[in-house]
Order: C-alpha cells, then structure tokens, then sequence
C-alpha cells in the first residue's frame, strides 16, 4: 500500500511539475482571491484584522476546490482507470498517494498565502509562523476530505459544479478548527484543543478514505 | 396478516398522535413559569429534531451501511436510503423553522452563530448535497456505491450536532429532559405530551418513508414500462 501511494504521489507530482498549473495558474488565483477579502474588508479594516485567519482558510478552501477537480481529471484521461484496474494496484494506496500529493500542492500554495496574510492582512509574522503546525494538519486534513470528495463527483468526469456542494459541508469543521487555532497563535487562546481537532479530522478520513476508496473505484 | 394490518394503522395511528400532541400542547399542558406560552413550542421541536437527526439520517446510514456490505448488497437498501434522506432534509429544515420560530422572542434573533444551529444547517446541505451527488448518476450501481458512501461520511456530523451543545457554551440549551446524572427534569402532563409527541413524529417518519418508497417503486416501474415501450415502437420502426 504505502510503495503504490509513493509511485502515485510521485506520479501526480510529477505531472504537476511538468505543467506548472499550480504556479501559473492556482497561485495568482489564490493570491487574487487574498487581494480580494482584503478588498471586500475595506483599506481601513484590512490590516491587523480578526478576520485575517478566517478570509485566510476561505482563500484555501478555494484553492482546495480547484486542486480538487485538477486531480481528479488527470485520473479521468482516456484509459486510466482502466491501466490501474488492470495494473491491480490497491485502492488504498492510490488513495494515499494522491491524498499526499494533493497535501503537497496545498501545503505550497499555504506557505505562499500565509506570506501573503504577513504582507496583505499584516498579521503578526511570529504568529503566524506558530500557527504553521497547525496549518500543515488543517490543510492535510483538506486533503485527504477532497481526494475522498473527488472520487465522490465522478473522479473529474462528473459535473464541476457537483464537487463544492459535497465537499463544502465537510470542509466548514475543518474551516472552523484551521480558523480558531491561527486566531489562537495571533491572539492568543486554545491553540492545542483545535489543532487536535483538525489531527483527528485528518486521522478519520485517512481512514475513511482507506477503506473506502476501493469500493468507489470498482468498476 | 399482521404486516398488512399493521400498514393500514399505520397511517390513522399517527394521524391520531399528532391531533393527541396538538391537543395536549396548546390547550391541556399548562404554561411554563419563566417561557409562558413559548415553551409549547417544545412540543414539536425536540420531536421534530429527533427524528431529522436520529431516526430518518440513523436509518439512511444503516440502509447504505447495509448497501456497501457485500452479504446484503441490494438496491432496496439503496432506495431505503434514498427516501430516509430525503425525508431527513424536510425534517431538518422543519427542526430549523420551529428553532427559528422560538429563537425570535427568546434570543431577539431569527438566527444566531451558535454551535447547535450551524451544525444542523451543515447537516441539512449534506442531505441536499446527497439528492444532488444522486442525480449527477445516471447509472443505479455507481449511484448507489457513491451516495452510500457519502452518507456514511455524513453521517460523522450526527455526533458533532448531538454533543456540540457540550463541547461549545453557546445559545443553545444542553439537555432539557434529563440531567446529567440521568434524572427527569420534566414531569407530569408536560412529559406525556413530550414522549406522545416523540412516538406521533416517529410514526409519521415510518408512514412518509413508507409512502415515498412505494412512490419510488412505482417510479421505477413506470420508467421500466416506458423504457419497453419506446424499443417495441423502434423495433416496430425498424420492420416497416
């Protein structure tokens, strides 16, 4: 299990690098989308707002979306559900693997925006480097929820529109826990008790997903 | 003999609970000392919340719990799924609505961020979320897999909503019936009136998921029928 979620994570990533979606177009989409919330807060509220770790994971959950349907299209080409199928490789590990390598991409794109909540939203840059663990297991968590919701809405043959009305419930806890913990680390607070809450999201739908997955892949 | 008497009661039984609940709610149960008339209200709510949460969302998780496992892969799971969720998305704008109602002169507002109602809502677009991933699919096999692992995934928030009055002090009250250390905390009148209603709203969640079924049978046949009718006529079209 854990060699094919290598060879699938090593597989989606490379596919990714050759491409350069993430950095040409998920990045500015992102970027964008920051420039907006702190729009949308108006000039005079935008900087040192409480609402920073809130637009932040909404930016995030955006990116995810979009993430979300690039993964599952590159599984819905012509022929390769069927090269895997033949191939037998376990449901469980494909599942990992591009759970891990969705959490990658999530993980980039999250360091990059939290760079830009420092520069665009002005939080504090000792808080939000404190609030990194937490951000690393919110977005894991993310991940391992969109790869499941992915297969979900058809594996990027079903429609677009499907997968933000399935996952978009499932992401409001994590939204919350991911919001609560980075005001946490900025203002002060239960940073532990929601940082935990975003592990055992991540744990339980690792193992949801684990189990799962294959009966979503069976043809 | 039994099961066919018991369908024909069914529907004259809750029928009559739901007049008995009204009954003893508006007019028989006296008002409460610190809610006035407002706490009649309660009669219907925890009733409705009930079966929105429990019953109809606790039966379409077993149903597709069922489905997925192998020994009883059937798609009568599925529809049985199918028509409890659907029956749980009325009952969980219903829970919503009469929250709402009594939330207005109790909170001042129609809708606060407190942690009980946020996490129904949530649960009602997962329900609204599951009708759509269901017809997205065409094809009744990979529909079925799909939506009975959605409403298992789903199924995780039923836990959130229960205990989150504990885990967050918010708006909402924690338990009203029980303390606790499990002793009664309603009595009398007002606690008959409480269990009839529970029993009235789980009856008429039994008769509404019956009905849907048998509407979702005939559904089923109809399509079938037709599906039969148009290959005669291209059979037909084909000789000529």
């Amino acid at each position: 299990m854990i060699r094919v979620a290598w060879l699938v994570a090593a597989k989606d990533l490379r596919i990714e690098r050759r491409s350069r979606v993430l950095l040409w177009q998920v990045l500015p989409f992102g970027v964008m989308a920051l420039l907006l919330s702190g729009l949308a807060l108006g000039a005079a509220h935008a900087g040192h707002s409480n609402a920073a770790p809130g637009l932040y994971y909404l930016v995030m959950v955006l990116v995810a979306l979009l993430m979300i349907n690039r993964s599952q299209v590159i599984e819905g080409s012509p022929g390769t559900r069927a090269s895997v199928a033949t191939l037998g490789l376990d449901p469980a590990g494909v599942f990992l693997g591009k759970a891990l390598a969705l959490a990658v991409e999530l993980w980039l794109t999250g360091v990059v925006l939290l760079a830009g909540a420092v520069l665009v939203l002005h939080t504090a840059l000792g808080g939000t480097l404190s609030a990194l663990p937490s951000v690393v297991v919110t977005l894991g968590a993310l991940a391992a929820a969109g790869t499941l919701y992915g297969a979900l809405s058809g594996g990027g043959q079903g429609p677009a529109t499907l997968l933000p009305v399935l996952s978009l419930p499932a992401f409001a806890p994590l939204l919350i826990a991911g919001e609560r913990s980075f005001s946490a680390a900025l203002y002060g607070g239960a940073l532990l008790q929601w940082w935990v809450i975003s592990l055992v999201a991540l744990v339980a739908y690792l193992a949801i997903g684990i189990l799962l997955y294959g009966v979503l892949e069976e043809s | 003999m039994i099961k066919q008497l018991s369908q024909r009661l069914l529907g004259p039984v809750t029928l009559l609970l739901l007049a008995l609940t009204f009954w003893l709610g508006l007019w028989v149960t006296p008002p409460d000392k610190v809610q006035g008339n407002l706490a009649r209200l309660l009669y219907l709510h925890p009733a409705v919340a009930w079966v929105a949460l429990y019953v109809s969302f606790g039966t379409a998780t077993i149903a597709s719990a069922l489905y997925l496992w192998k020994r009883s892969r059937s798609l009568v799971m599925d529809r049985v799924a199918h028509c409890a969720m659907e029956v749980s998305t009325v009952f969980i704008l219903l829970t919503l609505i009469t929250g709402s109602i009594w939330g207005r002169p109790t909170w001042g507002v129609w809708w606060a961020w407190d942690a009980r109602l946020t996490s129904t809502a949530i649960l009602g677009v997962f329900t609204v979320a599951y009708l759509a991933l269901r017809r997205a699919n065409d094809d009744a096999e990979l529909r079925a897999r799909r939506s009975a692992v959605f409403a298992i995934i789903a199924a995780i928030n039923v836990p959130i909503v229960h205990f989150s009055v504990d885990w967050w002090k918010t708006l909402h009250q924690g338990a009203t019936v029980f303390t606790q250390d499990g002793n009664l905390l309603v009595h009398g009148i007002m606690l008959w009136t409480l269990f009839i209603s529970l029993v009235a709203f789980t009856l008429l969640f039994f008769w509404l998921l019956r009905a849907r079924y048998r509407l979702d049978v005939l559904r089923g046949e109809r399509d079938q029928a037709s599906l039969e009718e148009a290959l005669v006529q291209r059979r037909r079209e084909g000789v000529h």
